[in-house]
């Protein structure tokens, strides 16, 4: 495991799932931390799509290829079926329309990797059900009225999506750090996050 | 050496140098023989030779983009901000070269050279030259300074469409392209303004027929200029600059002379620029734009002439550039990765339009400092 996301669990998980020379395109790709290790230790052919200039700057000096751009519009630049992998790390709730974006992974890759915040989380839960407000804490750290986070869902929620959408969920791993067994029996109550891997 | 900041920095002296070759055979068909390029270089190319950089100019550029040429010097090369000791091309670590390119007024041969075989200007004699034209005398200077390979070819503009020229010209002594605020055909609406500028200059009565020689067709050509600026410049840019002001207060002028402050900027320009600029070679060079298409190189086919590629792209855009537009330069970016070229794009957000690419230094600068850095060691390792 790389050094550079040994506190990174969900990135660890993704990892797992991606098998060497993969082509892989990240979505929101950031400084392209993810993306070095694919090239580096799995010999993956990588491409990344960012919006922030000083993130595009960290991608060059990693010698990442990426493209400036907008998620919210879509991958259109993008050939049908380019991509092994199409990884959404932590962004799919920031985008205006989720179902459309889905459906560009779809178009593009042949496996999509979400990793995905679960608002059903039981500390979401409890601060919602007893503090009466919007829960904000170590993993939804912003106020209900600025935060990036404009689709927040629940795993179900996401399972849902995916059958109105046709699309097949073939693996998911909710992600924890302390309680280990509890997410496995309901994930969507006690994981903070879930890596998806989904397919039409 | 002297001192910024209690710094020593060193000041770049630079000597413009000429070059002159027997012949340069056109893409018409035509020969030009001979031909002199003029040139600049900063810095040393190393005992590897992996360390040169090729700069192109725009449209209407010189060789002279960075330093000075004495002390005296009141005004530095055009792309001082970027070239230069510790810079973001860092003399100190690139040989940098940057040419006038084919069809200037600035040293290198124009319609405004000697023809040898009359002893007299070309003018219109001068057979149209083309995009491809002005790489392929860069490449007879690139052999003439013994550099096998460019570490990267970097344009802007105009010199962005001469780096996508060599990059499928001669794929294998590109390692990395750098074209920015360019595109690969020019639109419509940009032919046409070339075409109005073109006719300001033929309309000029002093212009006569390309023959001027004591009186020069200043009129015409600053016309060109002024409307060609306005495409340099955007909207919103332009309305912080100016808005509606006034050159002098509460005064509306009766004449038709100056009264706005954007008149008077533009006026301004266009005066400047014939002092430095010539007529005939405006004709030439914006008509070499026009005819310009990168997709010749592919059968009209923009996806199947990058294919030939294969150098590793930044590709950089301006979001008010109008002139050449973010869209052109995805188009080039999507026919790359389609080609599975690496490709990188960034459009820097910017109020400037196109002129941004001499003025937004820090945002780009930044990345393609950090792209020549990993270019340099890339092929360092020998990984390229």
């Amino acid at each position: 495991m790389d050094a550079k996301i040994v506190n990174r669990p969900a990135l660890i998980e993704i990892c797992k799932h991606i098998p060497e020379n993969s082509r892989v395109l990240d979505l929101g790709c950031a400084d392209g931390t993810l993306l070095e290790i694919l090239r580096e230790n799995y010999g993956a052919k990588v491409h990344g799509i960012e919006i922030e200039q000083q993130n595009i700057s960290k991608c060059i000096s990693k010698g990442i290829p990426v493209i400036q751009a907008d998620l919210n519009e879509g991958l259109g630049s993008f050939k049908d079926n380019s991509f092994d992998f199409v990884i959404l790390s932590e962004t799919f709730q920031m985008v205006r329309n989720p179902d459309y974006l889905l459906s560009e992974m779809m178009r593009v890759g042949r496996t999509g990797i979400i990793n995905f915040i679960n608002i059903g989380y039981w500390l979401d839960r409890f601060q919602l059900f007893f503090g009466g407000r919007m829960p904000k804490n170590k993993h939804l750290p912003h106020e209900w009225y600025n935060t990036p986070n404009i689709h927040l869902g629940t795993i179900k929620d996401f399972q849902d999506l995916c059958k109105s959408l046709d699309i097949k969920i073939t693996q998911q791993q909710p992600i924890f750090s302390a309680l280990k067994m509890l997410p496995k029996v309901s994930p969507n109550l006690f994981a903070k996050k879930c890596v998806f891997l989904i397919e039409k | 050496m002297f001192r910024i900041n209690g710094e020593n920095v060193e000041m770049l002296i630079v000597q413009a140098q000429q070059a002159t070759f027997q012949e340069l055979p056109l893409e018409s068909g035509e020969v030009l023989a001979p031909a002199t390029i003029e040139y600049e270089t900063y810095g040393t190319l190393n005992a590897h030779k992996n360390n040169a950089i090729l700069i192109i100019h725009a449209l209407t550029g010189t060789a002279h983009c960075a330093g000075k040429h004495s002390e005296e010097d009141k005004k530095p090369g055009w792309w001082d901000t970027m070239i230069g000791p510790g810079k973001h091309i860092d003399t100190d670590k690139y040989f940098v070269v940057c040419s006038n390119c084919l069809g200037g007024c600035s040293g290198t041969t124009g319609p405004r050279s000697i023809n040898p075989k009359t002893g007299r200007r070309y003018n219109l004699q001068f057979p149209q030259i083309t995009i491809g034209d002005q790489v392929e005398l860069q490449k007879q200077l690139m052999e003439h300074l013994e550099i096998d390979r460019w570490l990267s070819v970097v344009g802007g503009s105009m010199g962005g469409m001469n780096t996508l020229d060599w990059t499928v010209r001669y794929p294998e002594k590109v390692v990395s392209a750098i074209p920015i605020a360019t595109t690969w055909q020019l639109s419509s609406q940009s032919i046409a303004f070339n075409w109005v500028g073109r006719k300001a200059i033929l309309s000029d009565p002093a212009w006569e027929n390309g023959e001027y020689e004591k009186e020069l067709p200043e009129s015409g050509l600053s016309i060109a200029r002024m409307l060609a600026h306005i495409t340099y410049l955007s909207d919103v840019g332009m309305d912080m600059k100016f808005g509606r002001n006034l050159q002098e207060e509460n005064k509306v002028s009766k004449d038709f002379s100056t009264s706005f402050s954007i008149e008077s900027y533009l006026n301004y320009q266009g005066q400047r620029f014939v002092e430095r600029f010539d007529a005939n070679c405006y004709l030439y060079l914006t008509r070499a734009l026009d005819y310009f298409s990168l997709a010749d190189h592919g059968d009209g086919d923009l996806s199947k002439a990058l294919a030939k590629a294969t150098a590793d792209f930044l590709v950089v855009s301006f979001s008010s550039d109008w002139l050449f537009t973010t869209e052109q330069s995805k188009q080039v970016v999507e026919a790359l990765k389609n080609n599975g070229k690496n490709v990188t794009f960034s459009e820097i957000d910017s109020n400037y339009g196109h002129d941004a690419f001499l003025l937004e230094v820090e945002a780009l600068g930044t990345m393609i400092r950090e792209f020549l850095k990993y270019q340099h060691t890339k092929l360092v390792r020998g990984e390229k």
